[in-house]
């Protein structure tokens, strides 16, 4: 199957009335050496020999729907509302682009600004941006506008963000001579004192995750004093499903607040598509990355919404724009829009309800066990450290677990070498309290 | 054939906070079955929220209602004919989204142990065999999130290259008719961009560059066929300047879907190319995102790819993070795994035959239209093009009709506009791509739309400049919102009037 409606006859006749003898002839400008190659590929197939295939593929994987999982770590599994896909499945938002002809894009731009305030809701911000690639590169890119903004190239960073998080920085900063100083959590959550003796007046920012890679809540308005004194931005990367209870980074001063927003509405999918966003105090709003949409009128003085302030951008700056993003997120910042409307005011406190309740039942039923201690004694959100007791093995436990279809926890040993024989669980609303008791039948017969 | 305004879109819809309304709610979530406690029994009162999120009460029919009727005030490429030059808006087939659904792809998490993992790494390293296959290049990473995401990895390779080589070139030569996000990567890995001025025929000045590109140039960066819709006929010479200098070539691919088939990338010398499976490889482009940007490189590029790559190892697919040479991480994760399996899905159903037959028609189509237009409008570069061309409005512009009046014109007949204002070397340019997967009526009647318009300007210019008239809106103000931004809906304000309206409902009641 190729998609294309016109035929050899249609070609006929378009080459005709060009006066064209033969289609090679429009190809003239191609150096005749190039076109001597031929594929490899095999040849076309049907649809339903190529869904054979593809279903043939997917069932190669273990998905989290056939088994009981307590994997997170930057990747959640939350129930997603039918309707999400349903309306997010309207081919007028999936197959139209970035919104160039407002006249004819109403829909997704009018999607755009609801979803900057609903994010600005969420976080206690003020201005929201129409999305980033994902969680990594929003934090990233928040790294860069500090060190733009405040001329100063020293970013300190808590090591107790995600690792993947971390690696994206270095790779993305290697080169432009700044130095990252990253912060110990040796009790699961910044060092503080540390923090203070690091952050300076040569400071363009401090990067902290709340809550952060082993599950604990920061003290956040702590942090945010020490980096204003400095005269350096804070930048809070945040779960959105936990602000629905916790403090919003616009309660504790926050500069820039950025995350991952696949919790909203949006499938594991093997780590992407995700949703990246990104939240800022209204004096950075021209620093911005990425799209804005904004509000106005039309020549009859119709309110209608179009893409805004796009001086920033790179198709108007070129090389001095503050960032070199196009395409964004679109199609996912409309499910994170359509989920935070179908769960509301009231559905969005009772899911980081839920998450808090089913992830401490799980880790207070597992360290009844004789098999973990608790890795950390801090306050946590939806998931939390256990360090496997006596001469037990993490690594083996979860072979065991695979076993009966259980996935368990992360391995911290996989990005932090010193805390060998610890796991990263999470429990959120999807896990049942049966599918909890299943967990500690297991681990209960080692 | 005949052409007529249609009005069929949906007019007004109100924000959704507007028809927020107290207790009301669109979904249910299950009832707490774990003995419950009170929050600050875990977490101290100061970590928590003050104030609670002021999102919407809505039922979820009102969602539904909602979100539909918005989707109601969009043109897209299921519904119009989306002739978005640089785009590549072509059709996006429904198995592709079909087999993006499938759970065993949804609902599988990035840490899950690698052997529940096989079937998923398996598609993703055949996608990477194909599209060598089908570039010429070496190898591909996948991981890049778009097209500039793609182009950023580039950069940081060709910077680990050089670094390598021991050298410390701090320069990227990029033509004047790129696109916005070539400088811009460029620039976002601190090298210095010399923009290069297009020849009188819109390609490569070859003496400019040779002139240009010194011991310090790192790379050109190329776009080929460019934003004129001109294949670079020196493409060989080209490539061959920058490697004699000791430099590389990036390639642009966004206009690959002229080549599918037709000619490789790979052997023409390029370095690095990405491509931009949301343009080339038919996924949706979902009103801005997401897309994705995979990048192939030269054989001695292989060893700087981002980490992780996806490996064969003993009949199993392994991750491999251990690459000393590497940039290190572009992304968390491992891409966007969603949009390789519709790019893989197309891939799987076109074959070898459909994709050269997409270059093909790609080609075919464009030239079509270009010869339709080239009576009524100025077409300043070439005489052929590949997948797209660019005409110039500056004939209609004389009677005070600019490249963005035709374009408002054109959604009045039923048709997305081209890209307009692009590539910046054209006066009023107006940038068409058809695509393969338009048939030869669609083409004439949007040729017939384009023939009325440059005539209606020689009669009533006065009517074009008032267009469009049928669609949602009328043309925006768009400085009213740069200057006054409002960015979001303030739905505080609104609880408060629906406060209001709620206090003064009951008083009337009593």
């Amino acid at each position: 199957m190729d998609y294309i409606p016109n035929t050899e006859r249609d070609k006929e006749i378009m080459l005709k009335e060009m006066g064209i003898p033969s289609f090679e002839a429009l190809l003239e400008d191609i150096p005749k050496t190039l076109r001597q190659f031929s594929l490899a590929l095999p040849h076309g197939i049907s649809e339903p020999e190529v869904l054979k295939i593809l279903k043939e593929l997917s069932e190669r994987n273990a998905s989290t729907d056939k088994c009981i999982s307590f994997l997170g770590a930057g990747a959640y599994e939350h129930y997603i509302p039918s309707i999400v896909d349903h309306l997010a499945a309207r081919s007028e938002f999936y197959t139209c682009y970035t919104p160039y002809q407002p006249e004819v894009s109403q829909g997704t731009l009018q999607v755009i600004y609801e979803f900057q305030t609903l994010m600005c809701e969420l976080t206690g911000m003020d201005v929201s941006n129409a999305s980033m690639y994902d969680g990594s590169t929003a934090l990233t890119e928040a790294a860069l506008l500090s060190i733009r903004l405040k001329e100063k190239n020293k970013i300190v960073c808590s090591r107790a963000i995600h690792p993947e998080y971390r690696q994206v920085i270095r790779t993305y900063l290697k080169g432009l001579h700044t130095e990252i100083i990253e912060i110990d959590s040796p009790e699961g959550t910044t060092d503080i004192e540390r923090l203070k003796k690091v952050v300076d007046d040569k400071t363009a920012a401090v990067l902290i995750q709340n809550p952060n890679f082993f599950g604990c809540i920061e003290d956040m308005g702590a942090i945010s004093n020490i980096t204003h004194k400095h005269d350096a931005l804070f930048i809070a990367c945040v779960n959105p499903i936990s602000l629905g209870i916790l403090k919003p980074p616009g309660e504790y001063n926050a500069d820039i607040a950025v995350g991952e927003a696949q919790v909203l509405g949006n499938y594991l999918n093997y780590g992407g598509p995700y949703l990246g966003f990104f939240t800022v105090k209204k004096e950075l709003l021209r620093k911005m990355p990425g799209r804005i949409a904004g509000k106005t009128v039309d020549s009859n003085g119709k309110r209608c919404f179009v893409l805004t302030l796009q001086a920033r951008e790179q198709h108007i700056r070129r090389e001095k724009a503050t960032s070199n993003i196009c395409t964004n997120q679109g199609l996912l910042a409309l499910r994170a829009c359509i989920y935070l409307c179908a769960l509301g005011r009231t559905g969005m406190t009772e899911l980081a309800n839920l998450n808090i309740q089913k992830s401490h039942y799980a880790y207070e039923r597992l360290c009844t066990l004789n098999v973990f201690e608790p890795a950390f004694k801090k306050p946590f959100f939806n998931e939390f450290a256990l360090k496997a007791k006596g001469n037990i093995q993490v690594g083996k436990v979860n072979d065991y677990l695979l076993k009966k279809g259980i996935i368990g926890g992360l391995e911290l040993s996989r990005f932090y070498p010193e805390l060998g024989n610890r796991m990263l669980l999470c429990a959120t609303e999807t896990k049942t309290k049966e599918s909890i008791d299943r967990l500690i039948a297991e681990l209960s017969k080692i | 054939m005949t052409i007529k305004e249609t009005k069929i879109m949906n007019q007004t819809e109100p924000l959704i906070f507007e028809i927020s309304s107290p207790g009301r709610r669109g979904f249910t979530l299950p009832t707490c079955d774990v003995p419950e406690k009170s929050i600050t029994n875990f977490i101290p009162q100061n970590m928590l929220r003050k104030q609670e999120a002021i999102l919407p009460e809505v039922s979820e029919i009102d969602v539904v209602r909602h979100f539909t009727r918005l989707s109601q005030m969009n043109y897209c490429v299921d519904t119009n004919f989306y002739p978005l030059g640089s785009c590549t808006m072509k059709y996006n087939p429904k198995v592709n989204e079909e087999s993006a659904r499938l759970e065993g792809f949804t609902n599988l998490h990035p840490y899950q142990p690698i052997e529940q993992c096989q079937g998923i790494l398996k598609l993703l390293y055949d996608l990477e065999q194909i599209l060598k296959d089908i570039s010429g290049m070496s190898a591909f990473t996948l991981q890049p999130a778009a097209g500039a995401h793609g182009e950023l990895t580039g950069m940081l390779i060709i910077r680990a290259y050089m670094k390598k080589q021991g050298e410390t070139r701090h320069k990227i030569i990029i033509p004047d008719s790129a696109h916005g996000t070539n400088p811009a990567s460029a620039a976002l890995c601190g090298y210095e961009v010399e923009s290069i001025q297009s020849n009188a025929s819109g390609l490569v000045d070859i003496k400019k560059l040779k002139d240009s590109f010194t011991r310090d140039t790192a790379a050109l960066m190329i776009t080929n066929p460019n934003t004129l819709g001109l294949f670079e006929k020196d493409i060989l010479q080209i490539c061959k300047i920058a490697h004699d200098a000791g430099g590389l070539v990036y390639c642009d691919g966004a206009n690959m879907n002229a080549l599918l088939g037709m000619a490789r990338p790979g052997d023409m010398g390029v370095d690095i190319l990405h491509l931009n499976l949301h343009k080339t490889f038919s996924t949706p482009h979902g009103g801005g995102g997401p897309g994705a940007g995979p990048i192939g490189v030269s054989e001695k590029l292989k060893q700087f790819l981002p980490v992780p790559r996806i490996e064969p190892k003993d009949n199993t697919y392994v991750l491999n993070h251990d690459c000393p040479n590497s940039i290190g991480r572009v992304r968390a994760f491992y891409g966007h795994v969603g949009m390789m399996i519709r790019a893989y899905t197309y891939l799987l159903s076109l074959g070898k035959e459909g994709i050269c037959k997409v270059g093909e028609f790609a080609v075919l189509n464009a030239n079509y239209l270009r010869h339709k237009l080239e009576k009524y409008y100025d077409i300043p570069y070439g005489k052929i093009c590949m997948h797209e061309f660019v005409i110039s409005a500056k004939r209609q512009k004389k009677k005070g009709v600019s490249a963005l009046d035709i374009a408002k014109k054109l959604l009045d007949y039923g048709f997305y506009a081209p890209t307009i204002y692009f590539p910046l070397i054209v006066e009023e340019a107006i940038m068409i791509e058809p695509t393969e997967t338009e048939s030869r009526e669609t083409l004439d009647a949007f040729a017939t739309a384009m023939i009325k318009i440059a005539a209606d300007i020689e009669q009533q210019p006065e009517v074009i400049q008032k267009t469009p008239k049928t669609t949602p809106i009328s043309r925006p103000d768009e400085v009213k919102a740069a200057r006054e931004p409002n960015l979001t809906g303030c739905p505080r304000m609104q609880v408060f009037s629906n406060l209001l309206i709620i206090i003064r409902a009951t008083r009337l009641q009593r």
